[in-house]
């Protein structure tokens, strides 16, 4: 418990508190009445409002769109299925910049909908909605697919020996089982689309703006601190609430469940209903993940004198141009990799103890401290990065110019995802198995290496996927700090498009790809980690 | 068996993560002491910068050779994020030298009194109508102009003339073809708003922005959008099947349109209409409470010298405010000198720039 806390507390806590404490502590006091006159002005009430319904709607459809998705993944063995995994998740990691520029090829303006039926969605709130469901179908696939696969169908079987119909069997005995994990879905998609930044201003165009836009602009842009801090406790009350809310509905409904091996519970699809879900959710992946990924490629490919790899052949010679512009490409792959890995491991400790923390112990505070871990994902990026400004500024903290502020920065991210993946895995372990353990002489330590770990194994590196996507992705907090000598892929990205030319367009495509590869494949690496799949000792 | 196996593995990532942790710290301590045991003359010199500083490596190393000196560069997000840190900052810098504070900004950065002053050797060759601060707490390095770019195939097409004016931007034949960028979060943006401004004064430029607005003039949110995918003209834009012809980008992006195309063309592919344009200049300044400050002052005068000053149109698109320095072919084979910018001074812009760009929004986005 000691770890986590340190840890959320020297580099989340503190430096937000102390950025809104410089925004409404001013010569003259601590300035409160800004809070009522910021929430009084009419554009931010107009904010507020489309960031909450969008919101709501985006992880309603998500839910509705990934959650046939989960029970295909968790349920069938189909052939791509592990590289089809890799691939829904590579939208977290893709710069959204470049990912909006997808998307609109396919909803927008001469577009795919367009030349077929028609219809343009681009600065429509569908594009932003759609948007948000291809950034977060992995969210939905891994988490509640993850413990899915762990169910034991045999427990839905008995129910319908004892004459149970099909759904009365599934409602009684799967849902209760899923609800946990659909509702750590449903809040990390929420908070996602809540603080929602590149999506909304790259679909939805200047008209629309989100909680997290505005903050940014008024920290990064106009420098007016003190209304950024009101907005920052806004957007803490909201997640607060949400965090609240989801306590309460979920609480009564975790219980020990029957987990067995992945392995054991999937099987080809049998019958006509089922070969259709497949199709379907197959169906819905390729028009709404690969085929914006696709496009990508396909610009990246698109190279002057025809179809070929020239521009990933001029990524190559950017040493010769010289300058602190550009890194060759497998050094960028480099420098994000170890980026990404050195947070994965930060978050897979710091996570991994605060979920058994969690699970051991109960209480309000306990509670409380749950709620605490999931602030980072609601809370704008610009705030985390100022914050650490002026905070870490002095020794042995002096950390603003080291390498070691990005990791921990991305780590501030991948933590919840550890958390909330590993939650309802651990608590889903009948304690009276490390009772058992401990009577028979374990020590604690013995029983939660013999019981839990083989069971939340899986959770665990489906938490550290997690982490290494949002890590290896991670753009907001990471150009505030990214050295120029080792700029990360995402950061080369950007700078490339900043810049007009056909070569320059043409290698930022090529780098996205590369940056989409590398993650499909670290990816499957870490599915493939994935010890046997026959081991039946529990 | 596997059990043992999956222990080990775990054990390793936990053991990782923390020698990870360690390691880093460790290696932040022995900076840290090396840095204050040979206090007497720090050997570097930090330099921070916004996302879009750039110098020709041997260039840099030349300076480094010559003075002694390592130089650190630290980018940290777009003009306006990296300006507003150091004001966190004040008094506590991450580095000796900003670089990267423009006209629109200034104020603000001298407001906070960010900067000690200093009168960079050289700074005489400087053309005299960039050194807009007397006191020389900044020393002008660059300028760049914020111009509405068009598509030539486009109005070779159409044997339409392409606009030259802001006055042209209004006229009926140039209806639904302009895009440009969100004024209050893209610098771009900033500076056609600014531009008009200029021209048509504090109060004449919202009517004119109605009358843009009445002509279908569009606006995305980044420069990114508008040039990469709106504008015909551009490599982006003509995959992405942009459909604008007219866009607000920089004098300098035709010019980088020849520089990066494949084979480069003989003529740009895109024109600047030289009525339209914003004038932007650049400052560098010495940070105050500056652990290396001998150092800085040596990198101001590297940023005006000629050396650099000649590297600079080719690195960042801008350029020189020198006297002496040339300019590359590309720039005077391709790019435009732009006779008369608008321009709005900086305490006024400083003074109204958030109430523009509120009724602008209002006007023009709502």
């Amino acid at each position: 418990m000691a770890v986590p806390l340190v840890f959320f507390g020297l580099f989340f806590a503190y430096p937000v508190a102390a950025i809104v404490g410089r925004g409404l502590k001013t010569d003259a006091g601590w300035q409160f009445g800004r809070i009522g006159e910021v929430l009084a002005r009419p554009d931010i009430g107009d904010v507020l409002w489309f960031t909450t319904w969008q919101a709501l709607a985006s992880t309603a459809l998500t839910l509705l769109i990934a959650l046939p998705g989960a029970y295909v993944f968790a349920r069938f063995e189909f052939p791509g299925k592990q590289v089809l995994r890799a691939l829904v998740t590579v939208p977290f990691v893709l710069p959204t910049v470049v990912v909006g520029t997808a998307f609109l090829a396919l909803v927008g303006r001469g577009g795919l909908l367009d030349e077929v039926w028609g219809i343009r969605l681009d600065t429509t709130v569908w594009a932003i909605l759609l948007a948000h469901v291809f950034f977060n179908y992995a969210v939905v696939i891994r988490t509640v697919g993850g413990l899915w696969a762990q169910l034991d169908p045999r427990q839905e079987e008995a129910a319908r020996v004892l004459g149970a119909g099909r759904f009365a069997a599934w409602r009684r005995v799967t849902l209760p089982a899923l609800v946990p994990a659909v509702a750590a879905a449903s809040l990390m998609v929420f908070l996602f689309t809540f603080s929602s930044f590149g999506v909304v201003q790259i679909l939805g165009g200047p008209a629309y703006s989100t909680l997290e836009v505005e903050v940014y602009r008024q920290t990064a842009q106009l420098l007016d601190l003190p209304t950024a801090a009101v907005l920052t406790m806004v957007q803490f009350a909201a997640i607060g609430t949400i965090l609240a809310v989801h306590a309460w509905t979920v609480r009564k409904r975790e219980t020990a469940l029957r987990l067995v091996d992945p392995g054991r519970t999937t099987h080809r699809p049998r019958g006509w209903a089922q070969r259709a879900l497949l199709g379907g959710v197959l169906l819905t992946v390729a028009l709404l993940i690969v085929a914006p990924l696709a496009v990508l490629v396909e610009r990246s490919l698109d190279a002057p004198g025809g179809y070929g790899f020239g521009f990933y052949r001029a990524l190559q010679d950017v040493g010769a141009g010289g300058g602190t512009f550009l890194v060759p490409p497998l050094e960028a792959i480099w420098n994000s990799l170890q980026y990404a890995l050195a947070a994965t491991a930060i978050a897979l400790v710091v996570g991994g103890l605060a979920a058994a923390a969690l699970t051991r112990r109960a209480g309000r505070f306990v509670r409380g401290f749950d709620a605490l871990l999931m602030l980072p994902l609601g809370v704008s990026a610009v705030t985390v990065g100022f914050g650490f400004l002026i905070t870490l500024d002095e020794p042995p903290l002096d950390l603003r110019t080291s390498w070691i502020l990005v990791p921990l920065a991305q780590a501030l991210v991948g933590v919840p995802f550890v958390v909330r993946t590993m939650l309802p895995v651990l608590r889903a372990v009948d304690a009276r198995l490390r009772e058992a353990a401990a009577v028979l002489g374990a020590s604690p330590l013995r029983a939660w290496r013999e019981v839990d770990l083989p069971m939340v194994r899986r959770a665990l590196l489906i938490a550290a996927g997690f982490a290494f996507a949002v890590s290896l992705g991670e753009f907001g907090a990471t150009v505030f700090i990214a050295r120029p000598d080792h700029p990360t892929l995402p950061v080369a990205v950007a700078r490339l498009l900043g810049r007009a030319g056909e070569m320059n367009y043409g290698q930022a495509m090529a780098l996205s790809t590369i940056l989409m590869l590398t993650c499909a494949v670290s990816l499957l690496l870490l599915e493939r980690l994935r010890p046997d799949k026959t081991s039946g000792e529990f | 068996m596997s059990t043992t196996k999956k222990m080990t593995g775990i054990a390793l990532v936990a053991a990782l993560g923390v020698t990870t942790l360690s390691a880093c710290g460790g290696g932040d301590a022995k900076d840290k002491s090396a840095g204050a045991s040979d206090a007497p003359k720090p050997k570097t010199i930090t330099l921070v910068s916004h996302d879009s500083f750039n110098v020709t490596d041997t260039v840099l190393k030349e300076f480094e050779q010559q003075s002694g000196y390592t130089v650190k560069v630290l980018k940290s997000g777009d003009a306006g994020a990296a300006l507003n840190q150091e004001i966190l900052t004040k008094g506590s810098p991450r580095g000796d030298v900003f670089f990267g504070v423009d006209n629109t900004l200034l104020s603000r950065a001298l407001d906070n009194g960010i900067f000690t002053p200093y009168e960079a050797k050289g700074l005489a060759g400087v053309k005299p109508e960039f050194v807009l601060d007397k006191e020389h707490r900044v020393t002008p390095v660059d300028s760049g102009d914020i111009c509405v770019n068009y598509d030539k195939a486009y109005f070779a097409d159409k044997k339409l003339a392409p606009p030259q004016t802001l006055d042209d931007l209004i006229k009926p034949e140039y209806k639904n073809l302009l895009v440009t960028e969100n004024a209050a979060t893209s610098s771009p943006g900033l500076g056609f708003l600014l531009a008009s401004v200029g021209k048509y004064g504090d109060e004449g430029w919202k009517d004119y922005w109605s009358k843009l607005k009445a002509n279908g003039v569009e606006v995305v949110d980044g420069w990114e959008q508008a040039y990469n995918e709106r504008f015909s003209g551009s490599a982006g834009g003509k995959k992405a099947k942009g459909d604008r012809p007219l866009v607000v980008s920089y004098a300098s992006s035709p010019p980088v349109e020849v520089l990066y195309g494949e084979p480069q063309p003989a003529e740009a592919p895109t024109g600047v209409a030289t009525g339209t344009c914003f004038r932007q200049t650049e400052f560098a300044g010495l940070l105050k409470g500056a652990k290396n400050e001998e150092g800085g002052k040596a990198l101001l005068d590297f940023l005006i010298s000629k050396k650099f000053q000649e590297d600079m149109p080719l690195q960042m698109f801008v350029n020189p405010v020198t006297k002496d320095a040339a300019l590359p072919e590309l720039f005077t084979k391709h790019g435009v000198v732009i006779e008369k910018p608008e321009a709005v001074a900086p305490e006024a812009i400083a003074k109204n720039r958030d109430q523009w760009v509120k009724a602008w929004t209002t006007l023009v986005v709502k």
